[in-house]
């Protein structure tokens, strides 16, 4: 009995046959878009597809090391650097949705009247409104820097917080501090914790997110499952795929849209 | 069978951070069957000391030699504490203890347990747990664990000490009877006790073997002062 | 307020309903915590008693690590081990990364010092009791110690029982080597704290009350079957 009981809490331990794994960003996953398109692939192409959420630098780390089958994120420098250092054998773009600037309801900056991402942000740093950071080397984080960079401002000071944290528990911080954070859409517009927070900005062409999808060198880690990844590849920008994407609404809202050349 | 008697102890010494506790000690045990030594002395003489040296609880210097090697010597020889120690199991579990320690299959080692509860009175006990036994049931126990696997020789550190009256008189009596076919040294306070039983006597003070010899000169008439004044009921120092 | 309402109903609906991913979640957990304790208690029981039977030299030294070991931050273990397990590190070839494997592993260092310092305590002490009779009675140095163990079992129950509380609420080694992979690593700890993550308050608190409920009945089990099988043997 006892014996029967050890042997059943071991057997789904054992490693299921077509798998791959793929590192993609924590925003990626919180949109929920993963959760329609993962079914849709394996019940297309037989492919079990595991996914670590991560953020933008971790998941290309993982890339490099071998530990996963191909990586979707969105960081165009980081990406082709990864290429040409031979992590990746080619970079695709998939689809993209777009940053919006999260705030307090009442908009003590202002932000929500600027004309330009860059004008928001100048707003906020000079009436020194508290702003969230993610702080994680991700690529939403990636894309805030090149906003401040791009604005003419060093964020430094009490008001500016890096929290080293995934999106939600940035807008969980950001929202308990009643401070402005930089989100994808997608995550904010999923995200259950909205109590008194708004978009105070969007709309700026900058704030354009480009998902890319990088399949891990077989020729750097022979483990590594080219096939499968290829497989994936040809599904992602598949018509299948641009209308899965193109149709996936939250709140009645478009979060992503697709791009891909085939 | 050979023996693993005679014991002979040579400048033996026990110490415990430097200090002496007994020693240096000459002694020899010889392979009478029915003989029974009795040590005594008084407190803090090294009674226990002697016997936990002889046994071997405790590493000595000097020799403590048998007269086969240490390790079958030890397999013939049994202990009984004056606070008797059990496991922390059933009385069934406790006897049956050192059979299975020697490798003797569970059913074999249990009904031997079952044979020497009843010897010992301890039938009806046999599912209790063995800590919570009175002090007199406990030292049966321990007395009957100790001679269940046929010692040659039984080594007793005042088994009464911590008992009354009738459990006392119980356990003595057993005693003796055991020491019918096993070598019994015993170390005891009670000089009533030491009169009925012994056969051959030691006398330890300050740590080292006063005085020796066959119990019914030594009470009759000791050699040493120092005996005499013991028996006596004086205060020796 | 709201909040904990929400994650009472939440954990309510999700138990009556038996919903299938959360008893996915759950059995997995156990799966993992369960290998780990069991593990840890054939590594860190048998070392605890010997540590309290045996000296030796370094004796002092060897306790002396293993209690500071208990300290050893979760992340930390997870981090080690993740580099370990990578295909760039020294295991890499083995693929355990990401696994259920790696996490048990992760657990398993986690949980053994634990295990083994509470083991140790409470058979030095048992041993202080029995020291003269084992030896007396010439048992060898596996029966000493098969003997502390036997005896001490309550106490060992309880030296695997606060591993169990350890590995199952532990959420930062194996977030970290496990990666949180729906239908492949995640448990209830990574997925409350994804939960979390995602600003979904209800179902983590609710998921929280399953692993609370889960580590409560798993404790209320060994403590029954212990007293049971105690009163069965005497």
């Amino acid at each position: 009995m006892i014996r029967a009981f050890i042997l059943a809490l071991l057997m789904p331990l054992a490693v299921q046959a077509d798998t791959m794994r793929m590192a993609v960003t924590t925003s990626f996953n919180n949109s929920g878009l993963a959760d329609v398109l993962l079914p849709a692939i394996e019940a297309d192409t037989g492919l079990q597809v595991q996914l670590l959420v991560v953020g933008t630098g971790q998941a290309l780390r993982l890339g490099a090391a071998g530990d996963v089958d191909a990586v979707l994120v969105h960081s165009r420098t980081a990406e082709e650097a990864f290429v040409a250092e031979g992590s990746g054998t080619h970079r695709r773009e998939i689809m993209y949705n777009d940053f919006v600037v999260v705030g307090p309801v009442d908009d003590p900056a202002g932000a929500s009247d600027a004309a330009t991402a860059a004008d928001a942000l100048t707003r906020i740093s000079e009436t020194a409104a508290p702003f969230v950071s993610r702080g994680d080397d991700s690529g939403t984080h990636k894309a805030e820097l090149r906003l401040w960079d791009s604005a003419g401002i060093a964020p430094e000071g009490d008001w500016y917080r890096p929290v080293g944290a995934g999106m939600g528990a940035a807008l969980n911080t950001a929202a308990g501090m009643g401070a402005y954070v930089l989100s994808d859409r997608a995550s904010w517009l999923n995200f259950g914790n909205k109590d008194g927070m708004a978009i105070a900005f969007q709309g700026d062409p900058v704030l354009f997110n480009q998902y890319a999808y990088l399949p891990v060198n077989p020729a750097k880690h022979d483990h590594v499952k080219a096939e499968a990844a290829a497989r994936l590849e040809d599904w992602l920008v598949s018509p299948k795929a641009q209308a899965l994407i193109d149709g996936y609404r939250i709140a009645g809202e478009q979060l992503f849209t697709f791009n891909a050349q085939r | 069978m050979v023996s693993a008697l005679p014991l002979h102890l040579e400048a033996a010494t026990l110490r415990r951070r430097g200090r002496v506790l007994v020693g240096p000690v000459d002694l020899s045990l010889d392979a009478r069957d029915g003989g029974v030594t009795v040590v005594i002395g008084p407190n803090g003489s090294g009674k226990t000391s002697l016997l936990r040296m002889m046994h071997g609880l405790q590493r000595a210097e000097g020799q403590v030699r048998w007269a086969l090697p240490a390790d079958e010597a030890r397999q013939r020889q049994a202990y009984v504490f004056q606070q008797p120690i059990v496991l922390r199991r059933s009385v069934l579990a406790n006897l049956a203890f050192p059979l299975r320690l020697r490798g003797v299959p569970r059913p074999a080692a249990f009904a031997q347990a079952e044979e020497q509860a009843a010897r010992f009175g301890l039938t009806g006990l046999l599912r209790q747990a063995a800590p919570s036994l009175s002090g007199g049931e406990t030292q049966r126990l321990a007395l009957a664990r100790a001679l269940i696997t046929q010692p040659e020789i039984l080594f007793a550190d005042e088994p009464c000490a911590a008992l009354d009256g009738s459990a006392t008189r119980e356990i003595e009596a057993r005693l003796v009877e055991a020491a019918q076919s096993t070598r019994l040294v015993m170390a005891t306070h009670d000089m009533g006790q030491a009169r009925r039983i012994a056969s051959e006597v030691v006398f330890l003070l300050h740590g080292k073997v006063h005085e020796t010899g066959p119990a019914g000169a030594f009470f009759a008439g000791p050699k040493t002062e120092a005996a005499a004044a013991f028996l006596r009921g004086d205060i020796v120092e | 307020m709201d909040d904990l309402i929400a994650g009472l109903a939440a954990a309510f609906r999700l138990i009556v309903t038996a919903d299938p991913e959360l008893i996915e979640i759950s059995i997995r957990s156990l799966q993992v915590t369960l290998t780990a304790v069991a593990i840890g208690c054939l590594l860190g029981l048998p070392l605890g008693a010997w540590l309290a039977v045996r000296r030796f030299r370094w004796r002092r030294g060897v306790i002396a690590t293993l209690n500071a070991l208990i300290g050893l931050p979760p992340v930390v273990v997870g981090l080690v081990v993740y580099l370990m397990l990578s295909r760039s590190g020294p295991f890499g070839v083995l693929g355990l990364l990401f696994t259920p494997t790696a996490m048990i592993i992760a657990q398993v260092i986690i949980v053994t010092p634990l295990v083994a310092s509470i083991a140790h305590q409470a058979m030095r002490e048992l041993w202080a009791e029995y020291h003269d009779l084992l030896i007396s009675m010439n048992a060898t140095k596996t029966q000493r110690i098969l003997t502390l163990l036997i005896d001490g079992r309550r106490a060992l129950l309880l030296a695997a029982l606060a591993g169990f509380g350890r590995a199952i609420g532990e959420v930062g080694a194996i977030m970290i080597v496990g990666g949180n992979i729906d239908g492949a690593t995640r448990v209830l700890t990574t997925a409350i704290a994804l939960e979390t993550g995602r600003g979904d308050f209800a179902l983590a608190l609710g998921l929280g009350i399953v692993l609370i409920v889960l580590s409560l009945l798993i404790s209320g089990a060994s403590h029954w079957a212990m007293r049971t099988e105690r009163q069965g043997r005497w």
